[in-house]
């Protein structure tokens, strides 16, 4: 393999970086979500380059059960947004700005 | 110039490409696609690294299962192309938030640049790592060491469809007089009409 691995990892930092502007300037509920899905993949792709670079297969399965919990994430996640969504009519975060319920 | 690094710089910027356009997109169906092609390219590179059984599950399981969650949750609100991007809290907090997407970037760039350096090559041997494919040595790593976490991974799944089902249901509530009426209007038989 002639690519060296400090190139993944840059790249997983900018993927992360575009990932948490997302979260910090979209309004979309769901939108936000997807940045969040990108930031847990450009850790994953941080975890992978690792593995490679020690020669050891942890950094894989770390990977694989970020998967799991990440599926895990989206499957509540979604369920939340659509609770919010049947009150108060809207997927736009700042109009879920009340406590109260 | 090797396949690999060939490979990289074909996909690095579209996966940065399709980032940055998953972030402009107004309409949050386009944004789920351009979010598609992304995991697309990093499962390309989990390729690169060695992890074939990773790059499959990427595929099915990102890029097939998850994405068809977000764009069946789309399709269920409604797709509301004029997303209200006023800044309502905070002044300046797009600003703000690009400057630290940028300092962050820059940050590793340096840590990584300071310790592990910019011509450290992946050590060989990793063949012998993969021993019998890249599926039968994760499987004897995941079933020995993590296999009491594998297990607790189970757990977490039947707890989120519980989460969910609880979530989605909708509460039962009181029919008010009017939604009766209403209903009891739609169920008359429609008899010979009163001659007006």
């Amino acid at each position: 393999m002639s690519t060296p691995i400090s190139y993944f990892l840059v790249l997983s930092s900018i993927l992360f970086a575009i990932g948490t502007v997302g979260v910090l300037v979209r309004k979309n509920a769901l939108v936000i979500f997807m940045s969040v899905e990108l930031q847990l993949n450009a850790v994953n792709l941080t975890l992978v380059a690792f593995s490679r670079m020690h020669n050891s297969l942890d950094g894989q399965v770390i990977a694989f059960f970020s998967m799991v919990v990440a599926a895990a994430e989206v499957v509540v996640g979604l369920a939340i947004i659509v609770s919010v969504y049947r009150r108060i009519r809207s997927i736009n975060v700042d109009d879920a700005e009340a406590l109260r319920g | 110039m090797h396949a690999d690094l060939i490979l990289f710089w074909v996909f690095a910027p579209l996966s940065i490409a399709s980032g940055i356009a998953m972030l402009l997109m107004r309409n949050a169906v386009h944004a789920a696609l351009f979010l598609i092609v992304n995991f697309f390219c990093l499962a390309i590179f989990y390729l690169i690294l060695g992890a074939p059984f990773l790059f499959a599950v990427q595929i099915i399981v990102y890029a097939g299962a998850i994405m068809v969650l977000f764009l069946f949750v789309i399709m269920l609100l409604g797709v509301d192309g004029r997303e209200d991007l006023r800044e309502r809290r905070l002044t300046a907090q797009r600003p703000l938030a690009i400057a630290l997407g940028v300092a962050f970037v820059l940050e590793v760039f340096f840590a990584v640049r300071a310790s592990i350096g910019f011509s450290r090559y992946a050590p060989a041997g990793f063949d012998k790592v993969n021993e019998g494919g890249n599926t039968r040595a994760l499987a004897r790593v995941l079933f020995h060491k993590y296999f009491f976490p594998f297990e607790v991974t189970s757990i977490l799944l039947i707890i989120a469809a519980i989460a969910v089902m609880v979530l989605a249901q909708r509460k039962a509530r009181a029919v008010t007089q009017a939604e009766m009426e209403a209903h009891n209007a739609a169920l008359e038989p429609a008899g010979p009409r009163p001659v007006a």
